[in-house]
């Protein structure tokens, strides 16, 4: 039974990753940068989830869908703000300098943002009450928490409402020309700027689905939360080939599934390590990830 | 014949391909040691990624090539330089924000005393060295006319100086054959002459072959060797100045690109 | 205006929209009761602080170009000075202003003589030592290094580990903390410094949290949250600074016959840091005009035409790496002996983020910048009361500031200036 609940875990940590990984892969995909700030996005729609439950709680709403409907949204509009002010005040002025400089102040920005969040609400954890208490028990060993169930169906409308936007709407298409080569798009005429801030205002939503989510999974928040879980989604990133939507998603469970497995059979406290190490090997093995398309920088 | 003597550069059908895109289709040729060799073709036509592929910036898909009896296909860029294959870029790569000595300095790297104690220390080879390094480059800026502008930042010069530069800073690592993209770009009808002139000198003075692309029909005519010309990744034609301003294939070719 | 004015009313509108559902409203738990208490107030400053700021963007653009101007004259006017020197024919070399500020450091810690001041100082040569190396990799190679504190803790487990398993002596660590700090930084990057440089910096980042994990994690060597302990202090010739010697040997005070006083110590260690940052300066300055030094820079500006004059991008990426980790393990080797006890904790993402504050505001390349900005970090982190809970936003701001309005720093580094011998005229070149 133990192998049945790591596939759960991995596929819940999959999808957290796999939301976050997304933002990640695009803004690399469009501008070829690292958002530091990414991961703090994440925590900061956390930290609005819990924020909007107590409220609704403190108001006597009583209905779980309203609190999750309004948990997500409010969630999903705060980041998405912060997202698009993140490129505009931190990133934007930064075009075309050398590129060690848009990923200090990336660093700056993710620094400020943790910083600003402990400054407002304390240096500590939050808890956060359950709201789908429970589990559905399988056998007498094995039980799966609804919470375990919540999470990829939540992830899966994301993603097919995402996938949905990228694919068959015409700014989803704007993005994805972007991508591939933003002075053609430009020429084309395409905005390209703008497309550069939905691509931000995307990914910060996607994050702060994630936040949410797993702030009601662990059952709490805090100031640092984004780092880690950043440094993590990135891995993921690479590791479905960064710049690939779609390797974002894989990249994201790969790196679910092995982490899951690896604190169970090796340890919690080395699992950080693990996913570091998963970086490693395929930055020396295969640079261009999973489903990425090996480049040949042009001269 | 007794002449025997392999090509100093020979490639042998390249091919190299983007996506569906064939940019470079199994093109072949040779350049004779002090040749002034061209490669001449409407845009797009491959040119570049041919000089990426001799100088290492872009493995070929198929092919070989060989420079001075080494095989270089696919090897590292640093590596095909220092068997003195040396270029410069279609848009010019200086370091921008160092100093025009200092841009000659860097390219001396290899000759240079890398010994780090020697050089902390200041031991007399590593003076040597260096005062050796800055005679050298002196030598170059003096030789292209640029040695009032020793101590100015490289990006701070005009657009022609810059492409001299380029060509200086080739020139200190002592190379045996130098490709040249597109140096004439940008550059006035006065400026052309005289980067004929160098062409020409850096050939009969120093021994140095030359690997040339050029838009500019007027320099290319006159002071090339040989001319190849390529046509959506194609060898159209590859034979003397004279012969090939009449060929058909390359007249129509141009004809379909420009005007 | 009337524009400055539309952004200002959106950006307010959006301020209003972040800061009402973070900083608006405070979380507080009473027991298993959560509430959230509003606090309009801090929405209301914010989004007013957002308007100015946005209404008078011109004005406050105006204002730091201004300072900006003022700052590039000043170097503008050293660089000047400098040339004329040189071109006088006399080194960069000026013996007579160095030796002042020689003297007067070595007078400050007798002058006084307060442990509180001195061990400000010591700290300060602590930040310059750090920034210093990084500025190696990031000002002059143009990499981003995360994970810098790392080494720092390599170099401070190393004593650490050296000492308290196989008594080895802070001298005989020294260079090898160095060492080990530079192998880590070689076996580390070698992966890395293939790719893209933005690679590096995730990877470094990475590192630095593996190791504070593995540093708390293996107890039996690391010593676990705890760290190590009773560290020895380095002696001076032999001669120790403690009351009582260890077995055999005699204490400095005995040895010259004073009274005890536990300042001798922190004399001593004022002194070594003191010669530590000197050495570095120097080496540094040698370095960077060294072919190795030219590389780096090159290597920054472009690698494509530093591939293409024959120039092992790699090896150099790895050169600038394994020699600015060196100065981070000499600095860890030192701290351990200053601090005698060390801990994951000292080595924390945040101490790498610091760092790199001062080396961006320093200006990238530049010695006396980094100096000047270390000393202001430095104070303005241990020494600052007032600021103690907000340092960290500064720092944040700091990054993003300096980006944005200088990204070269407040300092920026002036090129070389390299007198012509004007040989080739006569002679010609034997090429
Ligand atoms: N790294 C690359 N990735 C994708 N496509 C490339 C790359 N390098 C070159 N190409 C494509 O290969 C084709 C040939 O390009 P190349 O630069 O060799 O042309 P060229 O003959 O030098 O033209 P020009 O006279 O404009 O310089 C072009 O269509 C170009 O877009
Ligand atoms: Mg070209």
């Amino acid at each position: 039974m133990q192998l049945l609940e790591q596939i759960l875990n991995g596929i819940t940590l999959g999808s957290i990753y796999a939301l976050i990984a997304i933002g990640y892969t695009m803004v690399y995909g469009v501008i070829g940068m690292i958002n530091f700030a990414h991961g703090e996005v994440y925590m900061v729609g956390a930290f609005v989830g819990l924020i909007v439950m107590t409220i609704l709680s403190s108001i006597g709403a009583s209905l779980v869908p309203v609190y999750l409907i309004a948990m997500l949204l409010i969630a999903i509009l705060v980041s998405s703000v912060l997202g698009w002010s993140i490129e505009r005040v931190a990133y934007r002025p930064l075009r075309g300098k050398h590129r060690l400089i848009p990923l200090i102040s990336a660093i700056g920005m993710s620094f400020f943002l943790q910083n600003f969040m402990q400054l407002s609400q304390g240096p500590r954890p939050f808890a956060v009450k359950q709201l789908i208490p429970g589990s559905f028990t399988v056998s007498e060993s094995f039980s799966i928490s609804y919470m375990q169930i919540l999470i990829p169906v939540v992830t899966l409308v994301f993603m097919v409402l995402f996938t949905y936007f990228i694919s068959k709407t015409k700014l989803g298409v704007a993005c994805r020309a972007t991508e591939q080569d933003r002075r053609m798009a430009n020429l084309l005429g395409i905005n390209t700027d703008t497309i550069i801030s939905v691509i931000f205002v995307i990914g910060a939503s996607l994050a702060a689905v994630a936040g949410v989510l797993v702030s009601l999974y662990y059952g709490t928040v805090r100031d640092t939360m984004g780092f880690i879980i950043g440094i993590k989604a990135f891995t993921a990133a690479v590791l479905g080939g960064i710049g690939s939507i779609p390797g974002a998603m894989l990249g994201g469970f790969v790196l679910g599934f092995t982490e899951s497995f690896a604190s169970a059979y090796i340890g919690g406290d080395y699992k950080d390590i693990v996913s570091f190490v998963l970086l490693l090997l395929i930055l020396l093995v295969l640079p261009s990830g999973l489903l990425g398309k090996a480049e040949i920088e042009k001269v | 014949m007794l002449n025997m003597q392999p090509s100093l550069l020979s490639v042998d059908s390249i091919a190299l391909s983007f996506g569906g895109l064939l940019a470079v289709d199994r093109v072949s040729f040779a350049v004779e040691s002090g040749q002034i060799f061209s490669i001449i073709g409407p845009n797009g036509a491959g040119k570049t990624t041919i000089f990426n592929c001799i100088s290492g910036f872009y493995a070929p898909n198929t092919g070989n090539i060989s420079f001075n009896g080494h095989a270089i296909e696919g090897r590292s860029s640093h590596k095909i330089a220092k068997y003195g294959l040396v270029r410069t870029f279609q848009n010019i790569r200086l370091f921008k924000e160092m100093t025009v000595l200092e841009n000659l300095l860097v390219a001396q790297h290899n000759i240079a005393n890398r010994n780090l104690i020697s050089g902390i220390i200041k031991l007399p080879q590593y003076r040597k060295a260096e005062s050796e390094a800055l005679d050298k480059a002196e030598y170059w800026l003096y030789q292209l006319g640029l040695t009032a502008f020793a101590n100015r930042e490289a990006n701070s010069l005009a657009y022609g100086q810059q492409r001299t530069l380029e060509i200086a800073r080739c020139m200190v690592t002592e190379p045996t054959m130098l490709l040249l993209d597109e140096p004439a770009a940008g550059l006035n009808p006065k400026e052309t002459e005289e980067l004929d002139e160098l062409i020409v000198q850096l050939r009969d003075m120093y021994g140095i072959t030359v690997l040339l692309i050029e838009h500019d029909m007027k320099l290319v005519m006159n002071i090339s060797d040989r001319i190849l010309v390529l046509d959506q990744g194609r060898v159209i034609a590859n034979d003397l100045p004279s012969e090939v301003q009449s060929d058909p294939a390359v007249i129509s070719a141009y004809l379909g690109e420009e005007e | 205006m009337k524009q400055n004015f539309q952004n200002a009313i959106i950006a307010t509108v959006l301020s209003f929209v972040l800061l009402s559902l973070t900083i608006g409203g405070l979380i507080q738990v009473e027991g298993i009761e959560t509430t959230v208490v509003a606090r309009p107030w801090y929405v209301v400053i914010g989004c007013t602080i957002v308007f100015i700021i946005q209404l008078f963007r011109d004005q406050l653009v105006f204002v730091f170009k201004g300072f900006g101007n003022v700052l590039k004259t000043l170097v503008r006017a050293e660089q000047i000075a400098e040339h004329a020197i040189q071109l006088k024919g006399s080194d960069r070399f000026n013996p007579l202003f160095y030796l002042t500020v020689l003297i007067c450091l070595s007078v400050y810690p007798f002058i006084v003589s307060d442990k509180l001041w001195i061990g400000m100082f010591i700290d300060i040569y602590i930040y310059i030592l750090l920034a210093l190396g990084l500025n190696i990799v990031v000002g002059y190679a143009g990499l981003l290094n995360l994970g810098y504190i790392a080494f720092y803790a390599v170099g401070a487990y190393t004593y650490g580990i050296l000492n308290h398993f196989y008594d080895f002596s802070f001298w005989l660590a020294l260079p090898l903390s160095g060492m080990t700090a530079a192998l880590a930084g070689i076996i580390l990057g070698f992966p890395v410094l293939r790719l893209r440089g933005d690679y590096l910096a995730i990877v470094t980042l990475g590192f630095g949290q593996v190791l504070v994990i593995l540093l708390r994690n293996l107890g039996s060597i690391t010593g676990g949250p705890d760290g190590i302990g009773s560290i020895d202090r380095p002696t001076m010739f032999g001669i120790e600074f403690s009351r009582r010697a260890k077995e055999g040997g005699v204490p400095f005070h005995e040895f010259f016959g004073l009274e005890y006083n536990s300042i001798i110590k922190d004399f001593f260690f004022y002194f070594l840091a003191l010669a530590l940052v000197i050495f570095t300066i120097y080496v540094i300055s040698r370095l960077v005009k060294m072919p190795i030094g030219r590389s780096w820079e090159a290597l920054r500006e472009d690698e494509t035409a530093c591939k293409s004059l024959g120039i092992n991008s790699t090896s150099v990426k790895l050169s600038a790496f394994a020699i600015s980790s060196f100065f981070a393990g000499l600095a860890g080797c030192f701290f351990a002996a200053k601090q005698r006890h060390i801990s994951p904790e000292s080595f924390e993402f945040i101490e790498s983020v610091i760092v790199l504050a001062i080396v961006v505001m320093g200006g990238m390349g530049s010695t006396i910048g980094i100096i000047l900005a270390a000393i202001f970090v430095a104070v303005l982190k241990d020494y600052s009361q007032d600021l103690q809970e907000y340092r960290m936003l500064i720092f944040s701001l700091i990054l993003i500031v300096m980006m944005i309005w200088r990204p070269r720093g407040l300092f920026p580094a002036t090129r070389p200036f390299i007198k012509l011998q004007n040989r080739q005229k006569s002679q010609e070149c034997g090429c």
